[in-house]
């Protein structure tokens, strides 16, 4: 109490601190998020069951999920490197929860900074590297599989995403900052829709959802990267999935749909953004055969980089010449 | 009640482990897990890892090869768990009663390394789906 009183200035940097602490665990940091991405996650297994024809879970069969998991005994195995195994997942949850709380205050607050476009490029590989790392960590031959899997899909991914990217900025005239570009919608544009829908491929990828979940492959080499995190460890895991289930739609809609608008009439059009990619991921995932890695690098380096270095050029004349459409 | 257990109730996920059966009894358990009969409503999902298991379909009745990787698949599941044996010969070794190479039933494997195991069993040669969806329903309500 004495020293929120202490003084004007100690007291502003005070409710600053505590702003930012709710920023992070409450509003679109932790809780929220968290609710939202296992309510994604629901969504997701709905959605799947439906175009199976069958009924599918219960809305609070993630929740379940998760608390069952956080009862359960955590199993370290005894070749493990025992510190890496535990700290992965707890980094690739941090990461995700710093990707998401980034941009929802960009949707939010409005508050970016120059160059935040680049800090979520890197935050978003943050979860595919502690796979890696735990993965690794874990000293299952599966595992080193899945982990070496998810490596050359990372490598394969993160070209077209950054070319992607770069459409982006040269659509909107050499902006790097992510509220600049939540002003503009590059999707209304030959190179915009082009890139979007690679990028929606690549968020694919980064989910590890189907057709590009070879690290994972529950039939083949028994969940791969996941295979040894049991209890709360494995929770953990899901959770930091349900994040990103809500943070990389997100990142879509704040760059490519105009942004994530959270007032009045916009907050709905926002929300409909967010179901459109959430369900066209999900369609995709069961539409379609896993397919191997080398597939997947092909088709992301050759295909995808051909449509997208097209992009760039499209993009690029149409910013020469003020051709919006291009 | 324990809040570990209501949570387990909630959403089971088993992992399939044979001991030397004949397949049929896996048949039927590939079925059950078909959208015919949709499991997911109860929150059952079949997963690839003993380290996610909260249940363990054991068929077959335990060979002498297959004992030891039922122990050590038994004690890679993260516990609390619970065991079911699927089948005729997994609920006490059908009609493979005499053989020489069966040390099973699979209730008494596990509890030799684990006397305190929850063990239900589901009998049949092989059940029937709807059988294998009571019998799990009646293990867990008496959880």
């Amino acid at each position: 109490m004495g020293t929120v009183l202490a003084g004007r200035g100690k007291g502003n940097a005070m409710t600053q601190a505590l702003w930012s602490l709710f920023w992070i665990t409450v509003f679109p940091g932790f809780l929220f998020t968290f609710s939202l991405g296992l309510l994604a996650t629901w969504v997701v297994r709905k959605v799947s069951a439906l175009v199976q024809w069958r009924v599918g879970p219960p809305v609070l069969q993630p929740f379940y999920d998760v608390a069952k998991l956080l009862g359960k005994e955590i199993l370290v195995p005894e070749d493990a490197q025992r510190i890496v195994f535990i700290a992965a997942p707890l980094v690739g949850m941090a990461g995700t929860l710093l990707l998401s709380t980034i941009l929802w205050r960009v949707a939010v607050a409005q508050s970016a900074f120059v160059g935040d476009v680049i800090v979520v490029i890197y935050l978003m590989v943050l979860p595919s590297l502690a796979l890696i790392l735990g993965s690794s960590a874990s000293a299952n031959p599966y595992a080193a599989i899945g982990a070496s899997r998810e490596m050359k899909l990372v490598m394969g991914y993160e070209l077209p995403l950054v070319l992607a990217l770069v459409v982006v900025i040269v659509k909107t005239g050499g902006q790097l900052n992510l509220a600049a570009i939540a002003q503009q919608t590059p999707v209304y544009s030959i190179s915009g829709m082009l890139a979007f829908l690679v990028s929606l491929l690549c968020i694919q990828a980064k989910l590890g959802f189907v057709p590009f979940d070879m690290a994972e492959s529950e039939t083949e080499i028994a969940s791969g990267v996941l295979m040894e995190y049991s209890g709360a460890l494995l929770a953990v895991w899901k959770v930091m999935h349900a994040l990103m289930l809500v943070a990389l739609p997100l990142f879509l809609i704040t760059v490519f749909l105009g942004g994530f608008g959270t007032t009045g009439c916009p907050l709905a059009w926002s929300i409909g953004k967010y179901v459109l990619v959430l369900v066209l991921v999900i369609l995709i995932k069961n539409t379609n055969p896993r397919v191997r890695i080398d597939q997947a690098m092909k088709f992301f380096w050759v295909y995808c980089g051909i449509a997208l270095v097209l992009a760039v050029v499209l993009a690029a004349i149409g910013s020469y010449y003020d051709i919006n459409w291009l | 009640m324990n809040w570990r257990i209501r949570a387990l109730k909630k959403s089971p996920w088993v992992f399939h482990v044979n001991t030397g059966a004949c397949n049929n009894c896996d048949i039927e358990i590939v079925d059950l897990l078909t959208p015919r009969f949709d499991v997911e409503r109860f929150g059952i999902k079949l997963v690839g890892s003993p380290r996610h298991a909260d249940a363990l379909l054991v068929t077959g009745g335990v060979t002498a090869q297959a004992a030891p990787r039922l122990r050590e698949v038994y004690r890679q599941t993260p516990k609390p768990c619970v065991v079911f044996a699927i089948g005729a010969c997994a609920c006490d070794k059908g009609i493979f009663t005499t053989g020489y190479h069966m040390v099973g039933p699979v209730d008494k494997i596990i509890k030799e390394i684990d006397p305190n195991a929850i063990i239900a069993y589901v009998p049949g040669c092989p059940p029937k789906p709807e059988a294998m969806i009571s019998g799990i329903v009646k293990a867990l309500s008496a959880l």
